[in-house]
């Protein structure tokens, strides 16, 4: 004869992992109805401290096919290198912002700038910026040009730009503008004229 | 010991086996690497174009749609089972997975099942000469052997004979001009007709009474035909009457420069060999067309993705196919660069567009962004030395053309806004233009809508290349080339 009270403790107990295994399988459907939240690509850029400077990005509108001179107050440090960096990457920041009116694909970033005296800027942009960079002439002609004008604008002295992918040569960034040459800033200067002028 | 023997033999023995093996696989591996795509050459009063063969379950095939395109107004319905093409007016109908057809309400049957793949109607090889007269109306030729077929009465004939005052001179005369790619090694010198429709003669065989050129030989395949000539001595050919008359005469000392003319660049090589002199003599091109359009991309290169079905590199080529047929019916010669889904490099087209020697290069391109046309001349890449003498520098050999590119562009821009269609002119960083030495220009198509459908539409395609031949018709004296 089993006491009345162990009957009792185990009915309890029964009830208890019952209630538990339903409260479990009701937390796991809300879970599963919780969309996952895209992972964030984007670049972690450390911070640069100091004072901010107004400088001059081109940035590029697809809806129109143009680029615009824009003002934007950005930290600047004093090195020319690192300079050219943050310009740029304040460019791709623009460009992976949810309203960009330039859409680079995700994760896109550079690797370094270095320059190279007499003139020489040497812009090496990672994988993923020329891998899922859109296929067409003015469509990669408009991100060629937003860089290299806007490193020209504001770090004097460059006057021909070469654009590495990973560190290496690549013939062109998505088919079609070509990477396999360097890059006359005079030459695109003029090219900028003809982008910031509406059709 | 004895065991231990046989165990030696026994590994000895699946050794030899494991390296037959393996070479037989070796063997399998580079024989199917080293097969070559097959074409399709079709020759027509319309356009001479190739087409890639496919080949299923051992038979080739070939698209039906993308036959008939160049040669009248096509149209495809797909509703499976039923195939259904308009030509003209002209109805086909196919049965998916069978050999029974009708054309013109008549019964056909062919050799091999048809078969639908992606929307794409394909017919076997064999059925062509069946079946095409009834669509098209009229006597079709074709070498199923060597995928060349003739639409009408085509063909180019040709006769070689020694000179009577020379006979280390042999002379061919076509009936109409050609320009074969002409190649050459010790004892032998192949004229290759890629884009003619030259045919054989009475024999195969030709021999001559010479003790330098004692035979020529005709043969076909893979969509072109070869002459080889078998010589003792460096023969040289030499283009004359427009085209139609080749000669073959012994090389005389001369500067190489005048051999393929002083300023026409080639492609930097890919690696040190490729500097070494060639065993022949250097080749002389005469001009034979007015221009040269580049569908470009193509092969493995596919170019944008226009939308999920639609690959840059077809559409280039639709209308590539559309604007030779505008620029012929204007008087202008023109050559197709890429006249087939095959992989050209950049240095391909460049070297080809220049020894072509032709007085203009388009290069056509297709984009889902914006609306309308884009005209581009080149954006020239940095270099400090333009100037060398007689040669030019290879990434900026289009330099002296800029002027007449921007003409040209000036001229197609005028004559698409003249038919209402929304284009903008600039430069743009894109190979080869720099590499051309003649007028080059590109022209990026894209909807004149956001229906990007509209970019196989052969109203669009017309209404864009009639524009484009319009342009380049305009400004054909000062490109300074007769046709």
């Amino acid at each position: 004869m089993i006491p009345r009270s162990l009957v009792i403790a185990i009915s309890v107990l029964l009830l208890a992992v019952l209630g538990m295994g339903f409260y479990a399988w009701h937390m796991r459907g809300r879970a599963a109805a919780v969309p996952v939240v895209a992972t964030d690509m984007r670049p972690v850029v450390a911070p640069v401290a100091g004072p901010t400077e107004a400088v001059t990005l081109f940035v590029a509108y697809d809806d129109l096919g143009v680029l615009r001179a824009q003002s934007a107050r950005i930290p600047m440090p004093s090195v020319r290198q690192q300079r050219a960096e943050e310009l740029l990457r304040a460019l791709i920041a623009l460009y992976l912002d949810k309203s960009s009116p330039h859409p680079l694909p995700p994760g896109a970033d550079i690797r370094g700038i270095y320059l190279v005296d007499p003139g020489l800027a040497v812009v090496d942009i990672n994988a993923a910026f020329a891998d899922g960079h859109r296929s067409g002439v003015l469509a990669e002609e408009l991100t060629v040009a937003s860089f290299i004008q806007t490193l020209a604008a504001n770090v004097p002295g460059i006057l021909r730009v070469k654009i590495l992918v990973e560190g290496k040569e690549r013939e062109t960034l998505a088919g079609h503008a070509d990477l396999s040459n360097f890059f006359d800033v005079s030459a695109v200067n003029q090219l900028t004229s003809q982008l910031q002028a509406t059709q | 010991m004895n065991a231990g023997g046989a165990t030696d033999r026994k590994q000895s023995l699946c050794g030899k086996w494991f390296a037959v093996a393996l070479l037989l696989l070796i063997a399998v591996l580079l024989l199917s690497a080293a097969a070559p795509e097959k074409h399709l050459s079709v020759y027509s009063t319309a356009a001479n174009y190739s087409l890639p063969i496919v080949e299923r379950d051992g038979h080739d095939y070939v698209g039906l749609l993308e036959l008939l395109e160049p040669l009248g107004t096509v149209s495809a319905k797909s509703e499976p089972p039923r195939w259904r093409l308009h030509y003209n007016n002209v109805l086909a109908e196919f049965a998916v997975g069978s050999t029974r057809a009708r054309v013109q309400g008549r019964d056909a049957v062919l050799p091999t099942k048809f078969l639908l793949e992606n929307g794409r109607g394909l017919v076997p090889v064999s059925s062509l000469a069946s079946i095409l007269p009834r669509i098209l109306g009229g006597p079709v030729t074709v070498h199923e052997e060597s995928g060349r077929l003739f639409v009408g009465s085509v063909a180019t004939h040709f006769t070689a004979s020694v000179s009577p005052d020379d006979s280390s001179r042999l002379v061919f005369h076509f009936t109409s001009p050609v320009n074969p790619t002409v190649a050459t090694e010790p004892g032998k010198i192949y004229l290759t007709f890629n884009h003619e429709p030259v045919t054989s003669p009475a024999s195969a065989t030709l021999t001559f009474a010479s003790k330098a050129i004692p035979s020529a030989t005709y043969s076909e395949s893979n969509g072109a035909a070869r002459i080889t000539v078998n010589s003792t001595i460096p023969l040289l050919a030499n283009f004359s009457n427009d085209g139609q008359t080749i000669t073959l005469a012994p090389v005389k000392s001369q500067p190489a420069s005048t051999a393929v003319g002083p300023s026409a660049p080639t492609p930097p090589p890919a690696n040190p060999a490729a500097q070494l002199p060639a065993s022949g003599p250097p080749l002389p091109v005469s001009r034979r067309y007015f221009a040269i359009v580049d569908a470009s991309h193509g092969g493995n290169d596919r170019g944008e993705a226009l939308s999920a079905s639609l690959a840059e590199k077809d559409v280039t080529l639709a209308f590539a196919h559309w604007l030779r047929q505008e620029l012929e019916s204007r008087g202008l010669s023109t050559l197709v660069l890429r006249d087939s889904d095959v992989t050209l490099s950049f240095d391909e087209r460049a070297a080809a567009a220049n020894t072509a020697h032709a007085a203009v290069y388009i290069a056509l391109h297709a984009a889902s962004s914006g609306h309308g046309v884009r005209l581009y001349t080149t954006l020239l890449p940095y270099s400090v030395d333009y100037d060398n003498g007689p040669f030019r520098v290879w990434t900026t050999a289009q330099q002296s053309s800029v002027p007449l590119s921007q003409a040209t562009v000036a001229s197609v821009a005028t004559a698409l806004k003249k038919d209402e269609i929304n284009v903008r002119s600039l430069t743009a960083p894109l190979r080869p233009l720099n590499n051309v030495i003649t007028a080059a220009i590109a022209v990026e198509i894209a909807p004149p809508a956001s229906d990007i459908s509209a970019l196989v539409s052969p109203a669009y395609q017309q209404l864009v290349t009639s524009a484009v031949a319009d342009g380049i018709s305009a400004i054909r004296s000062q490109l300074g080339a007769t046709p």
